[in-house]
């Protein structure tokens, strides 16, 4: 008769480790494919009974961006490329040398900076052909966005010394009030084109 | 009275850690469970478009996603190659988007339902005519924080 061995029992010490390593490895792949995108804020609807009036915007105000169903961009009536459109919205938004036919300039008291001037009436109009591809309008979204990014980082990096994604978010609005963001898209129609 | 032994050296008695795994694997499973809630499967061929200023979106909790495309091969068959969109798992039309944003947004607490975000998926070859009226039909859910879903652009 052999003696009655017992088994014996498995070191179970390092299975925490194992299972802490899949647990991070889990945690870092669920984390890693955050969604990114360009956010925009809808205008509200408007009311079905509510007659359509043209709001009163001064012609130096507006730029009017299109893109039409080749992708092409017409701005303020005039044919330019992709690349050329950051400069055209930069210098619209900031007007440098008060050109008169560039948007007006409001004295604002802006918190951190004092009187500023302001071109707070601009706005940007972004119109679209139903043949628009996708790409293309996000393109331009993008430009719009670095446009927009880069003036405010230019003015917190005079002011502040740090990138605008640096500031608190109090200097964030103020220097946001500085230059904020009008971009008006109007609903698309049926441009067509060859 | 009590009875101080002091000539008995005490050892610290160890921390029995052998359940410790199980609850490690528990937690496991619920990261796995939920990270994989979320994910749907795509019914549309959905290639990002690609930009360079993007931000990302904040908390998924609040995020809504939409897809917009071409059916994908399997489904050719039945729905056509025109650009679909997709809710959830199922293909919808514009008219359901109303209803949709009103279910999910009901789902979530009351506070949060402002900073409800909606992240439109569309394909980089998707005609504007869909997105507006995808746009048109979010706007009128008053879902009005919405966010183009795109890649960065590598140069």
């Amino acid at each position: 008769m052999a003696k009655k061995r017992k088994a014996p029992g498995i070191n179970a010490t390092s299975s925490a480790d194992i299972a802490f390593m899949l647990l991070l490895f889990f945690l870092m792949t669920s984390s890693m494919d955050t969604d990114k995108g360009l956010p925009r804020r809808l205008p509200p609807p408007v009311p079905k009974d509510q007659k359509k009036t043209d709001l009163d915007i001064k012609k130096r105000n507006i730029m009017i961006v299109l893109i039409n169903s080749n992708n092409q961009i017409l701005c303020n009536n005039e044919y330019i490329e992709i690349k050329q459109l950051k400069d055209k919205v930069k210098e619209f938004i900031d007007n440098p040398y008060n050109d008169e036919h560039k948007p007006e300039k409001v004295s604002v008291d802006v918190p951190y900076f004092g009187e500023m001037l302001v071109t707070k009436n601009h706005v940007i109009s972004l119109q679209n052909d139903r043949g628009t591809e996708y790409q293309a309008y996000i393109n331009v979204q993008n430009e719009l966005a670095a446009a927009y990014n880069e003036l405010r980082d230019d003015v917190s990096r005079k002011k502040f010394d740090k990138a605008f994604g640096e500031l608190d978010e109090e200097q964030q609005k103020a220097v946001q009030l500085i230059y904020p963001q009008k971009i008006s898209e109007a609903e698309p129609k049926n441009y067509g084109g060859a | 009275m009590g009875k101080f032994n002091k000539s008995g050296g005490r050892e610290m008695p160890e921390l029995n850690t052998s359940s410790l795994p199980d609850l490690v694997f528990a937690f496991l499973f619920f990261i796995m469970m939920v990270t994989t809630m979320r994910e749907v499967t795509l019914k549309v061929v959905f290639r990002a478009p690609q930009a360079t200023e993007l931000q990302k979106l904040e908390k998924k909790s609040l995020v809504t996603f939409l897809y917009v495309g071409e059916p994908s091969q399997e489904f050719r068959a039945k729905m056509g190659s025109e650009t679909r969109l997709q809710l959830n798992d199922q293909f919808a039309e514009i008219n359901e988007i109303q209803d949709y944003i009103a279910q999910e947004k009901s789902s979530m607490k009351e506070e949060d339902q402002p900073f409800m975000t909606v992240s439109i998926k569309a394909d980089r070859e998707t005609k504007m005519g869909v997105v507006s009226d995808v746009k048109q039909a979010l706007r009128e859910a008053y879902a009005l924080k919405i966010s183009y879903s795109a890649q960065p652009r590598v140069n």
